[in-house]
């Protein structure tokens, strides 16, 4: 089976990063989507099929708790994984997280065997 | 509640941005001496980054550094580091800075959040320009950790000034409480 992924955050920097991650990572990757927030990810996910979303917290527009929750509450997405990549690492925020039905919480900074880790046990 | 350290504000900065250079950048950086700034501080240059912080405590975190530092941040964000900076401050560099101050305010928020309660904090705004003074809206002076990365120097300062009464952000103008933060 081939991740489609799709990357939101608000930094291009750290979508690069990521997409280079996912690239250089030893799984069998298909598409890689980006989206700069929320808002941005909801159009992409109408539109393209993705199998796992990284999604950063602090973002303009729709956060990152507000997208995990429209996708929790909409009937062809709430089954589809959601891992929060994000500086946010107060416990109530990760529990907000949890609650909401994140699949993973990867704290920045980050390391590429973290997110490597992370992405083999969607496979 | 107790109030909040100088030294812990200082131990977090130190120990946040280590850990951002060493595992995102790659990047040794070195801490000076700490000390104390007054809310209007002179002229300045180079590339400012600025993170709002809300909550039972309230204020700004500043993340400055020369223009070329801000190409190295660049490059090596993004694993680049045989290819030469950039020259020009562009919006690239601009929002590889931005991104840096982001995970380096929050990881020092997230430290200090066991003494203050949890915080929020804004989306990052960066600045680049030369000659320009900054000034706080409070009295507090800004705590500020000078660091050295080679031949080039950043400065993480972070203001906080308790807020009893979150709802009450500004004397004269409550918030309503509907919206208290």
């Amino acid at each position: 089976m081939l991740l489609d992924v799709l990357i939101v955050d608000d930094s291009a920097a750290i979508r690069k990063i990521l997409q280079r991650v996912l690239r250089q990572a030893d799984v069998p990757l298909g598409e890689v989507y980006e989206a700069a927030d929320g808002l941005d990810a909801l159009k992409v996910l109408g539109t393209q099929k993705v199998s796992l979303v990284l999604a950063d917290i602090n973002m303009p527009n729709m956060d990152g708790l507000q997208l995990l929750r429209k996708l929790k509450e909409n009937e062809q997405w709430k089954n589809l994984p959601v891992i929060m990549v994000t500086t946010e690492g107060g416990q109530a925020k990760v529990m907000a997280a949890a609650e909401l039905g994140a699949a993973g919480y990867i704290r920045k900074p980050f390391t590429a065997d973290q997110i490597r880790h992370t992405l083999a046990s969607f496979l | 509640m107790e109030p909040l350290k100088e030294e812990q504000i200082v131990s977090s900065i130190c120990t946040a941005t280590a850990e951002v250079f060493g595992t995102m950048l790659n990047l040794a950086i070195t801490p000076g001496e700490p000390y104390r700034e007054p809310p209007s501080s002179g002229p300045t240059d180079g590339v400012i980054a600025l993170l709002g912080l809300v909550g039972q405590w309230a204020g700004t975190g500043i993340v400055q550094c020369d223009p070329s530092l801000a190409g190295r941040i660049y490059t090596h964000l993004l694993a680049m580091e045989d290819t030469a900076p950039p020259e020009a401050v562009s919006d690239d560099v601009l929002d590889a800075v931005a991104e840096l101050a982001n995970i380096i305010i929050g990881n020092v928020k997230n430290l200090l959040e066991e003494q203050t309660g949890p915080l929020g904090m804004s989306i990052p705004t960066v600045v680049f320009g030369h000659n320009f003074n900054t000034r706080s809206g409070g009295t507090e002076c800004w705590t500020v950790v000078p660091f050295t990365c080679g031949s080039s120097k950043l400065t993480v300062k972070m203001c906080l000034r308790h807020v009893p009464h979150p709802g009450e952000l500004r004397r004269g103008f409550a918030v309503p409480r509907c919206l208290a933060l």
